[in-house]
């Protein structure tokens, strides 16, 4: 059975299916991540005065994330243009590109989350709070070892955007002097819970994308020869989704960068 | 490949160079906005939102074609917008009644 329109524009709504379609999913998308944007309002104004972070987040990361989505935006649509007219070798360089962006959109997210790994908070028996990324933790020894700072007042770990010159020593700390230690894992703080969740499902729709523009460009692009205007659908489809997983960032990252 | 058909991939190339450019000014202004001394936080927010709506048109106006599509499209979009309004709508009345102490960490 063939289905209908996959070329040419349905009479009543003037659009190919697929174009219909992929507009009805990004509405749905939409509200997804609406959902959560409002959670993050909610936690945000429910948070003690002083005890919502700032500046927890490396802005020249998350600016570089920006810049890496917004030219794989671009690369997709190049690659589509390409496509429409008739160039299939400059096709297969900018979608090629666009994924190579999209990997390193994933590398720097992952490099991110894992800088929040082995971030640690540890409660100390005098009331004082260590902070810092560990670097030595080997349960054989009665001792670890973190790269960071050690503070009598906890709000301090919060506002860092106010501080200026925060040291980062060596500090050695027996484990008899520790009550209690954390990850900056979601765990840790709502606004890292909404973080690792937002994110998260970001980086989701980033897999996703990649996974189907790869088949695109690979396997997928053999299409092109049998049905170049029906290939050409899929890429400019598949692009409406990629600009979608831009538009999403653009709001991400000032949200959990910059405010 | 015609030729025709090459100016029009280079025509297309300036005009994403140029959303490019634009969207790294965007960029750049909410950034500098960010860090700098204007007002208090809501004015902060407000105007680092302002920046990053422009933004969002650029790319939703020019890369995705949303200044030429279609009715339907339209449509669609004009259904989201409403529910999507009533939801930060909802979100918003609702933190006037926040119960508190419910959220600490």
């Amino acid at each position: 059975m063939d289905i209908p329109y996959t070329i040419k524009p349905r009479p009543d709504t003037g659009i190919y299916n697929a174009k219909v379609g992929i507009w009805l999913f990004l509405a749905s998308e939409v509200m997804l991540f609406g959902g959560l944007f409002s959670a993050y309002v909610l936690l945000r104004v429910g948070a003690s005065d002083g005890f919502w972070p700032h500046g927890w987040l490396n802005v020249k990361l998350g600016t570089l994330n920006t810049l890496i989505l917004a030219l794989s935006a671009i690369t997709t649509l190049l690659a589509w243009a390409a496509c429409k007219v008739g160039e299939f070798g400059k096709f297969k360089i900018f979608h090629a590109c666009t994924l190579l962006l999209a990997l390193s959109f994933l590398c720097v997210k992952m490099y991110e989350y894992h800088d929040k790994w082995i971030h640690y908070e540890i409660k100390l028996n005098d009331g004082t709070f260590a902070d810092g990324h560990m670097v030595e933790n080997d349960p054989a020894k009665d001792y670890l070892v973190i790269e960071g700072r050690i503070v009598k007042d906890e709000s301090l770990l919060y506002d860092l955007r106010s501080q200026k010159n925060i040291p980062h020593d060596e500090i050695k700390i027996a484990r008899a002097d520790i009550k209690s230690k954390e990850n900056y894992g979601p765990w840790h703080h709502t606004y890292l819970a909404i973080y690792f969740t937002l994110t998260g499902l970001h980086a989701l729709h980033i897999l996703g994308g990649s996974i189907v523009i790869g088949y695109l460009w690979g396997p997928g692009s053999r299409m092109y020869k049998r049905n170049p205007e029906q290939f050409t659908n899929r890429i400019e489809v598949s692009g409406l989704f990629w600009h979608f997983v831009d538009l999403v960032w653009i709001f991400l990252f000032p949200v959990l960068y910059l405010t | 490949m015609s030729e025709a058909h090459s100016t029009d991939l280079k025509s297309y190339i300036r005009r994403c160079a140029l959303v490019f450019l634009a969207v790294i000014c965007t960029t750049s202004l909410m950034i500098a906005a960010s860090f700098a001394n204007i007002g208090g936080w809501p004015v902060k927010v407000a105007v680092i939102l302002a920046v990053a709506v422009v933004n969002a048109f650029l790319v939703a106006g020019f890369l995705m074609h949303l200044l030429s599509e279609k009715k339907m499209v339209y449509t669609v979009l004009a259904f989201t917008v409403f529910f999507f309004a009533g939801l930060m709508g909802l979100t918003v009345w609702a933190t006037g009644d926040f119960p508190v102490g419910t959220i600490f960490h």
